[in-house]
């Protein structure tokens, strides 16, 4: 049997294996922000993972490649293919730092107000980069690959940058140690639609060119349309993972479906009920509480299609295993 | 209803907008559409009466005002509350939900302001234990409904949402448009302002596009 969330066929590029996340409060409590995820991310694919705020979309990106605060507690395998493959989460942080991040694991950060160098031109900032992790793609270049012109921008310091422009600088930057793996957190946030899609649209020419690109957003109307896969997180577990037109037109698990009837285009209702606190979750499915509806309290992922799992006995009778 | 008649406004030399009319009706949400950059913030700061105008008149209920900030009378800008894009950079850490929704009530020296204060409560969905939290303590989502109770805590006639849900996942973004239609049916005239035109449609009455709102845009349509 294939493990949960394995994709047949291509080969991942990382895969993720019962992996929970933790993170320590002073007070003593814990946050669940990860329970017992699996997934892979495929070679020349976009990955869409969508769910609502807080869900701990974003702490999954930071314990992929090491980011977390010292009091996190992590479990699971992250397994990342290549000439010399590796466990992540076994690693230790000289080699996440020396070999894995910005080289092998490139992260596209959420803010990009913040996560720039104010004083220094965008040419400076790629130039180290590229210098910094030996990439043999020049700045100039890395310019062009999304979409800029060199000419006019290398020489603008952040704050003279646009929304959409400063978004497309740390993509370049996430570009620049020529990384198999595209970890992207909110790359199109406080875009207007039309510089939201030319980022999506640009993550989309990172897959075709054999990168796995993991797209971890809530703009569902910008990331849809180039989504080759699509996983949803809800209370920190993923309930459904597949085909993207499958989970977003006709998917098995009832929270996909609020989540996409919460869109301003189908149906603008909000998701049902609030989503408990992650430091205090129950032990059985925090949806279902939240929400009602049946649950059979499998809360791993079960096969309903080849490429297609879902949670909560949520698949049609029989095809489970 | 709330009018921008000829508003020229900018910052120094750079003039953003060029002669805009916009009519605010209450108990209907108008949606203002633009691309990034285009001036919709600057437009909603000139109807709420924060940012300066060099030509053109706001008038409030048939009032004109005269002034920006607080150069207008008071009691003309409290008619208008105001709602911004990001809910941290609105509010300040070191008070509690609490007391970022009793600030308005304060400065204005309005007495029963525990009653008010529980009143907006119940109808943002603001439990005890949240107005207890500081804002690194609630959620993005939870935080904007405080400001939202804070821009109507006066009982404002008018409410300019500045891209209010920009920053907010979907089914948040569906529960604040539900509170500010409740709020438009009660009778609160409401400026809605996002780049999302799918957004807009589905939560306004109706929608213009902030270019067509300049008289030289006005002219080129007519002629």
């Amino acid at each position: 049997m294939t493990a949960a969330g394995a994709v047949p066929g291509a080969p991942p590029v990382l895969s993720i294996r019962g992996l929970s996340v933790q993170l320590g409060l002073l007070d003593g409590r814990w946050v669940h922000a990860v329970s017992d995820l699996d997934m892979d991310l495929p070679a020349g694919t976009v990955t869409l993972l969508a769910g609502e705020s807080g869900c701990g979309k974003s702490v999954l990106a930071s314990a992929l490649i090491g980011l977390l605060p010292p009091t996190a507690r992590v479990r699971g395998q992250v397994g990342l293919d290549g000439p010399d493959p590796l466990d992540l989460l076994a690693a230790d942080d000289d080699v996440l730092a020396t070999r894995v991040r910005g080289r092998r694991v490139g992260l596209v950060p959420q803010s990009a107000g913040t996560a720039l160098t104010p004083t220094r031109t965008v040419g400076a900032l790629l130039s180290e980069a590229v210098t910094t992790l030996g990439g043999a793609v020049p700045a100039a270049d890395l310019l062009r690959e999304v979409w800029l012109d060199p000419d006019g921008v290398a020489d603008l310091y952040p704050h003279q940058l646009s929304g959409g422009m400063a978004h497309r600088v740390l993509l370049a930057l996430a570009l620049a140690g020529q990384p198999d793996v595209l970890l992207c957190d909110e790359p199109t946030a406080g875009l207007d639609p039309e510089n939201a899609a030319h980022v999506a649209g640009l993550l989309a020419a990172q897959a075709r060119t054999g990168r796995a690109v993991l797209l971890i957003s809530h703009d569902i109307a910008a990331c849809a349309p180039v989504a080759d896969r699509v996983a949803v997180m809800v209370s920190s577990r993923v309930v459904e993972v597949g085909p993207a037109t499958d989970v977003l037109d006709r998917p098995w698990h009832d929270y996909p479906q609020a989540l996409w009837n919460s869109l301003p285009e189908r149906g603008f209702r909000p998701v049902p009920g609030d989503p408990p606190p992650l430091t205090d979750l129950p032990d059985d499915c925090a949806w279902h509480r939240r929400a009602g509806g049946a649950c059979s309290g499998v809360l791993t992922l079960e096969p309903v299609a080849p490429d297609h799992w879902v949670s909560c006995g949520r698949g049609p009778v029989g095809v489970g295993c | 209803m709330l009018t921008a008649t000829g508003v020229v406004a900018g910052y120094g030399e750079h003039t953003v907008l060029r002669s805009v009319d916009l009519t605010v009706t209450p108990g209907r949400i108008t949606g203002l559409q633009g691309p990034s950059g285009s001036g919709k913030s600057t437009l909603a700061r000139v109807v709420a009466l924060l940012h300066p105008r060099t030509a053109g008149t706001v008038t409030v209920d048939g009032r004109s005002v005269t002034g920006s900030g607080y150069l207008a009378p008071a009691e003309l800008r409290r008619r208008i509350g105001m709602v911004f894009q990001s809910p941290r950079a609105a509010t300040d850490p070191r008070w509690t939900l609490r007391q970022v929704i009793a600030e308005p009530l304060g400065a204005a020296r309005r007495s029963a302001t525990r009653q008010r204060v529980a009143e907006l409560a119940e109808q943002f969905q603001l439990t005890d234990d949240l107005l207890d939290r500081y804002p690194h303590q609630v959620s993005d989502g939870q935080l904007q409904r405080a400001c939202l109770a804070r821009a109507v805590a006066l009982r404002p006639a008018y409410l300019v949402c500045d891209e209010a849900t920009a920053m907010l996942d979907p089914s948040t973004t569906a529960t604040i448009a539900q509170l500010v239609r409740g709020l438009a049916d009660a009778g609160t005239g409401v400026l809605a302002v996002s780049h999302d035109r799918a957004l807009l449609t589905a939560w306004a009455d109706h929608v213009l596009d902030l270019h067509d709102l300049h008289a030289d845009a006005r002219t080129s349509w007519e002629s």
